[in-house]
């Protein structure tokens, strides 16, 4: 680990403005993604802002009948909140798809939203890596790439983004709220919080340097019956090769998003209207646009299998 | 009580000795250097980065002057001597780092001891003594639950917060009802104990203590 100087900030403005006013500078919360990349030297903060003393640790109700979720929220809270449980069961269930029970003590609301990539290039600092840094190519497209990105990714980056819970934001229509340097509030819409590679696979979110997130809210209950269908290679503690988070109402409509396919969870409304169809219809529209490496073209089809799994799960529920 | 760190009786710690190593091994490569391309004297290392820090440790606090970098884990064993707690893998894969952290167990290999300010730490040392086990740590001696003894440490803290987490209703990723109190069966211990690897594979005896401990039989 390189070396580097600390503060605990007091004020979301203090901190935003610490992190903004040094280049490089990173802010650290659970820490469990940001150490694990520091002892790599993938990450290499000169400075660290400790955010954990600004509060952001409650689930509160909005005004609207949604929940306001701190952005400290251990994810260990968050899924075991009874109204999470209750009204965003998708949320528990992935939450409690992800990690191991230590880690999810630690990891952080919003720091599962913007922990990096374990593509093994992106690991491994002897490989080019245009995340890692930036013009020097991408190992994982001619290399191996089952656990990568099938739809959404660039020629000049194929990693996916690996949170559970992100998907489930994702499928729930979360926002994310955030202070920025100059101590100004915004709200971004999931759906447009992560950032496709394109060109820039280095830039993953729409945060601007400083940009602190402050909480993540949810709109009011859907109801409908929550599903997180997650396939790996272990039965535990594992990232999804595909995973589903899906709320399906009575009469068969309802919402799905894809984990472990794209760098950003995967939903597209349009495709959703075909949910009364079935599931091949559904990822025949979701996926239209994918790319598939020789590796990973398998994700294609276990796509279509694990929505319709998820699908059967809530029509039994 | 207060305890200073007893690494800085030492004239050098031994990352002191390290850093000191490596320094005059990037000196004797520059200087190697020097003479092919001309280049200007190597600088000396800056200073690294230190921050003061009092830990809560088995009931005791120690106050101590640490390299920003040093982790949890690092802090327990290099600095306080309480090797008890073992370092695995050092990325939070194998849970052999396992301590519990203000009543809830985390992987002290995947964060900065100046991060905890007051916090209580319990490790292995402060669960229970040779002569006063903890009743984990006579489960796992009584049923056999481990081979090579390196995991151990930390599969027991692991256990002793698993069963609080049950009793406080926590749900796990097997738990068929969110909105019903998690049962404790073999299923339930297998998943939530899924961040502690045993290479040994003591898995079923491991479970078979935790069960005894619980109080309850297993179906």
């Amino acid at each position: 680990m390189r070396p580097f100087t600390y503060e605990r900030a007091a004020t979301p403005a203090e901190a935003a403005a610490a992190v903004a006013r040094q280049p490089g500078a990173k802010f650290i919360a659970g820490g469990t993604n940001l150490l694990d990349l520091m002892k790599l030297q993938i990450e290499t903060p000169p400075h660290l802002v400790d955010v954990n003393a600004l509060g952001f640790d409650a689930i509160a109700p909005t005004p609207d009948g949604g929940l306001r979720i701190g952005a400290l929220v251990r994810n260990t809270d968050l899924a075991a909140d009874a109204r999470v449980r209750r009204d965003y069961a998708v949320l528990s269930r992935a939450l409690l798809a992800g990690a191991s029970g230590q880690l999810r003590n630690k990891a952080t609301t919003a720091g599962n939203l913007l922990q990096r990539t374990r593509c093994p290039y992106f690991y491994d600092t002897n490989q080019p890596c245009n995340k890692r840094q930036p013009g020097t190519g991408c190992s994982a497209v001619a290399g191996f790439s089952r656990q990568l990105a099938v739809v959404g990714a660039s020629p000049t980056c194929i990693a996916t983004h690996p949170s559970d819970m992100a998907v489930a934001m994702r499928v729930l229509d979360a926002s994310v709220e955030t202070v920025r340097a100059d101590g100004r509030a915004r709200t971004i819409p999931i759906a447009d919080f992560h950032t496709l590679p394109e060109g820039h696979p280095e830039i993953e979110t729409a945060l601007e340097p400083g940009e602190l997130v402050t909480a993540v809210t949810l709109p009011k209950p859907v109801g409908g019956t929550h599903v997180y269908r997650k396939v790996r290679d272990r039965a535990s503690y594992a990232f999804a090769l595909v995973s589903v988070a899906a709320i399906v109402q009575r009469d068969g409509s309802g919402r799905v998003a894809l984990g472990g396919v794209a760098p950003k969870p995967w939903r597209d409304p349009a495709a959703e209207a075909a949910l009364p169809h079935g599931a091949k219809a559904v990822t025949d529209r979701l996926l239209a646009g994918a790319r598939p490496t020789a590796d990973n073209a398998f994700k294609l089809p276990l796509a279509e299998r694990t929505l319709a799994a998820a699908l059967a799960q809530a029509r039994a529920a | 009580m207060l305890e200073q760190d007893p690494g800085c009786h030492l004239p050098l710690t031994r990352r002191e000795l390290l850093l000191a190593g490596a320094s005059s091994a990037v000196a004797a490569a520059h200087a190697g250097a020097r003479a092919a391309d001309a280049e200007p004297p190597a600088r000396p290392l800056k200073e690294v980065p230190t921050a003061d820090i009092t830990l809560q440790v088995n009931g005791r606090a120690h106050a101590l002057t640490l390299d920003t970098r040093t982790t949890l884990l690092d802090a327990l064993r290099e600095h306080l001597h309480l090797t008890g707690t073992k370092k695995g893998c050092d990325h939070g894969q194998c849970g052999a780092c396992t301590v519990i952290v203000d009543g809830r167990r985390i992987n002290s290999c995947l964060t900065l001891a100046v991060m905890h300010p007051g916090a209580q730490v319990t490790t292995i040392e402060g669960l229970g003594t040779p002569d006063h086990l903890h009743p984990m740590q006579r489960a796992f001696v009584k049923h056999d639950g481990y081979q090579c003894g390196y995991c151990t440490p930390g599969q027991i803290c692991s256990a002793v917060s698993v069963l609080d987490e049950i009793r406080e209703g926590i749900p796990s990723h097997v738990t068929a009802d969110l909105n019903v109190h998690p049962l404790l069966s073999i299923d339930e211990l297998r998943e939530r104990m899924s961040g502690n690897i045993c290479r040994c594979g003591a898995y079923s005896n491991i479970v078979e203590a935790i069960t005894e401990v619980a109080g309850g039989t297993t179906a």
